[in-house]
């Protein structure tokens, strides 16, 4: 099925995915294996939670994927996750149903995309700029009207997926999760397929790589910029969501914790690419959990703050080591003009 | 070739396109017959692109029709063009580097299948059917920016032909390629007349046009001002169509008279950004009122040798001297303060601040000086009013010196380029390829310009790639060959022959 047009295109992640990947996936199982072996609970938690902190991670950067894979750079995935995060807030406390909280939570990143599409598109802002007005927006105004002691009513709870649930280890890691984590699986499937193997995604690439040439062959740069960018807030949107309705269930000021920021730099590790995202995700997903489990356990004794540094550590690390040559889209950060 | 028996395919009736300030299309009509190569001429600036991006929707006009196969059209956009069979192949390649040949095809055009996936395997066996039918030989999975340009204008006009083009607009297609590669397209070109597309083939080389052409149009400062046949025309012809008035190709120089050694350069050696020796031990001299040409294949040593010369790059080991004093190790501006011209091979690189307005990249040598900055505090006034009379004098066709560099074209920026260093005295005249891709009106009066600074006692170092332009300026001829000088040849001496034996290593 695979034609070689489709494999050229993905030439950089099968390159990286041969170099580091096979090597990367042995050591996981293997480590995951003789953890198993040892400390059972301890390790499918440690799973558990690699996945569940990687949830929000992978939908920012998939919505800054879609964003810089069109030609617009969005550094306020930040905001936008936490603007619809108490957006879907407070949908849920007001009107106690979850599914309309989480659509209000998609539709409020959706518009802030919209908000940025406006700024760099129509505006033709700097993209930082506009990217840091949409993060300070969502800063204000949730600290303006955040309200304390609200909590929402019931989270959306974890569905077991029939037997598949009942395996050891891989059951609980991968088979009972709540929607939302299960959804951000699927998008990396679907946002693949999407890129790489429909009109849409051919002609997304082509706006974010050269724009003249998709104008010339009658493509509209700017709508389909507008599009994908409110289609990525949307994303940004449902990880926000996640925050709020499945993870915590309460609102608290600045709750992102730089999550919208860190999505940025698992976005440029992953290469641009769904699949590579989702591993980037995983590893960073895997810090926080390890940090957290460091400090319940309380076997070493180091101050919690220096724990607490852990993801963001590797941020950097991984940012200023690992990342070797990248290549963004081309045309990224710049505002589309017809001459 | 009788056109009154072939049918009119594409017809442009008083097509006027006014800018703020400037009219680049006035009142202009354009006839193409099917199968048909029409050359349209002109200088740069002339309007020819303007034409063109109205024939493809990409500008609206201003006034005038446009008829396609009898039928009268309103081309809003490419889109509306590419549906009545015009495809454009742009001087600038429109082709996404990172996508492969099949991909950029169908871009826009998409073949999917039921579910809406990318059917790219159809994709691929149409690309080869055109490359086929049309002798157009390319590889639908290869990445585009591994391909040669020559490889890529290719697939540029399968694309056009995937959409079903039958009126081809190749805008400057051989400014890019090579004399064998312009051969070739010329082939392809005949090919593709033979089965019926029809091609408006934008140019301003004349020789290209007598060779290829079925009709020539030639357009001067946005009007048409007449269409020939090439059986009727030669090269002066069309370039006096062109310029308005009679270009002399050759020019015309009195004998040098050579006095005082300016610039002495003894056993010089530079390295290149790879760190290799790229200039070996060159020694030379350049007199007050002498031009010496360098002549040889590009990539011999000619760039890095200005580059040590102006300052640019570091002296790996050797001397040179301007006006007596050592200037191996001084900065660009220590050398300019020395009296020293430099117009760079890279005009848009090293010769502009694209991103400044006219005006102030022509004080770019002298802003820090008197009169244009009083205690560092810069004379906005002073600079206009310099710049106003350069634009004037060098006749750079701009709507105003505070348009920014990067909307000129070729031609003028060149023309910005030589007005400002000219604009304060000079010694020595460091020209690298300096009239290469500009247009024959500008070529000639910046050839008089090198001519009158050297007739001034001014000493040139002239490096061109073009052998005709270092055989018609130069006084003597140095061909440089792998970072040596082969030989220096007074210019009675230097025939064709000699210099490219010479410039292939011979010396016989």
């Amino acid at each position: 099925m695979t034609s070689n047009v489709a494999l050229a295109n993905n030439r950089s992640w099968l390159d990286f995915l041969r170099k580091t990947g096979v090597w990367v996936g042995i050591l996981v199982v293997v480590a995951a294996i003789y953890g198993y072996t040892t400390e059972p609970q301890v390790t499918t938690s440690m799973l558990a939670s690699t996945l569940r902190q990687s949830t929000p991670l992978v939908l920012g950067a998939l919505c800054g994927l879609l964003g810089e894979r069109s030609g617009v750079i969005n550094i306020g995935i930040e905001g936008q996750m936490l603007l619809s995060a108490f957006v879907g807030f407070l949908a849920n406390v007001y009107t106690g149903n979850l599914f309309i909280a989480v659509a209000a939570g998609v539709l409020t990143g959706a518009l802030l995309g919209g908000l940025l599409a406006f700024m760099s598109v129509t505006l033709k802002m700097d993209q930082i700029i506009g990217g840091t007005v949409i993060n300070i927006l969502a800063l204000g105004l949730t600290g303006f009207f955040y309200q304390t002691g609200l909590t929402t009513q019931g989270k959306l709870q974890p569905i077991a997926l029939g037997p598949l649930a009942d395996l050891p280890l891989v059951g609980p890691v991968l088979f009972e999760n709540p929607p939302i984590t299960y959804l951000a699986i699927i998008l990396v499937f679907i946002m693949h397929y999407m890129l790489f193997y429909t009109r849409w995604g051919l002609r997304t690439r082509a706006i974010g790589e050269h724009p003249r040439a998709a104008d010339t062959v009658g493509i509209n740069v700017n709508r389909m910029r507008y599009i994908n960018v409110s289609i990525a807030g949307g994303i940004a949107g449902l990880a926000g969501a996640f925050l709020t309705l499945e993870a915590v269930g309460s609102f608290e000021r600045a709750m992102t914790n730089g999550r919208g920021f860190v999505a940025l730099a698992v976005m440029i590790f992953g290469k641009y690419m769904p699949f590579g995202v989702w591993g980037s995700a995983l590893l960073f997903g895997f810090a926080t959990a390890l940090q957290t489990q460091l400090q319940f356990s309380g076997t070493i004794q180091i101050p919690h703050q220096f724990i607490g540094m852990l993801p963001y550590v590797l941020t950097i690390v991984v940012l200023a080591g690992f990342v070797g040559r990248t290549r963004p889209p081309a045309a990224e950060g710049q505002p589309y003009e017809t001459e | 070739m009788n056109n009154a028996d072939k049918q009119v395919v594409l017809e442009a009736h008083g097509i006027s396109k006014h800018f703020p300030g400037v009219i680049a299309n006035n009142n202009v009509d354009l006839t193409l017959h099917k199968g048909e190569i029409l050359a349209l001429l002109g200088e740069n600036g002339a309007g020819k692109s303007t034409l063109m991006n109205v024939l493809y929707g990409l500008y609206h006009p201003t006034e005038g029709e446009i008829w396609i196969k009898g039928e009268k059209v309103h081309l809003q956009s490419p889109r509306d063009a590419i549906d009545h069979g015009i495809g454009m192949v742009h001087q600038h390649f429109q082709l996404v580097p990172v996508m492969t040949v099949a991909e950029n095809v169908i871009l826009g055009s998409e073949v999917t299948t039921a579910g809406g996936r990318l059917n790219m395997r159809q994709a691929a066996r149409q690309v080869n059917e055109l490359s086929q039918k049309y002798g157009l030989a390319v590889d639908p999975s290869a990445m585009i920016e591994d391909l040669p340009v020559g490889i890529q204008q290719r697939v540029e006009i399968i694309k056009a032909l995937y959409r079903q083009a039958d009126i081809l607009i190749l805008d400057e297609p051989t400014a890019v390629l090579t004399p064998q590669e312009a051969n070739e397209l010329f082939h392809i070109m005949r090919e593709l007349t033979a089965q019926g597309v029809s091609i408006i083939f934008i140019t301003h080389k004349l020789k290209e046009v007598l060779a290829v052409a079925d009709q020539i149009a030639v357009l001067r400062r946005g009007e048409m001002v007449g269409t020939v046949l090439p059986s009727e025309a030669t090269e002066a012809s069309l370039a006096e169509m062109m310029v308005g008035r009679n270009v002399i190709l050759q020019v015309e120089k009195s004998a040098a008279h050579p006095g005082d050694v300016i610039l002495k350069v003894e056993d010089l050696a530079v390295l290149d950004d790879r760190k290799t020796s790229v200039v070996n031990g060159v020694s030379l001299e350049v007199r007050a009122g002498e031009v010496l040409g360098i002549a040889g294949v590009q990539g011999n040593g000619q760039r890095e040798l200005v580059e040590a010369l102006t300052g640019i790059r570091s002296v790996a080991s050797g001397h040179f001297f301007i006006q007596g004093h050592d200037a191996t190790h001084y900065t660009p501006r220590q050398i300019t303060m020395l009296e020293v011209a430099h117009i760079p091979e890279d005009r848009e690189k090293h010769g502009l601040v694209m991103a400044y307005p006219i005006e102030d990249n022509t004080v770019l040598n002298q802003y820090y000086v008197q009169p244009y900055s009083h205690n560092s505090i810069v004379d906005r006034g002073a600079i206009r009013s310099h710049a106003n009379a350069l634009v004037k004098e060098f006749d750079v066709r701009t709507s105003s010196v505070t348009a920014l560099a990067s909307t000129l074209s070729g031609g003028n920026k060149q023309k910005v380029i030589v007005a400002r260093e000219f604009s304060k005295p000079v010694k020595l005249l460091i020209a690298a390829q300096p009239t290469r891709g500009i247009d024959v009106g500008s070529i000639e009066f910046i050839h008089k310009q090198i001519i009158k600074q050297r007739d001034n006692g001014v000493a040139v170092l002239l490096v061109s790639a073009e052998l005709d332009e270092i055989m018609s300026l130069s006084d003597r001829i140095a061909v440089m060959f792998e970072g040596h000088i082969m030989a220096t040849l007074p210019i009675a001496e230097a025939t064709r022959e000699k210099l490219g034996l010479l410039m292939a290593g011979s010396h016989s």
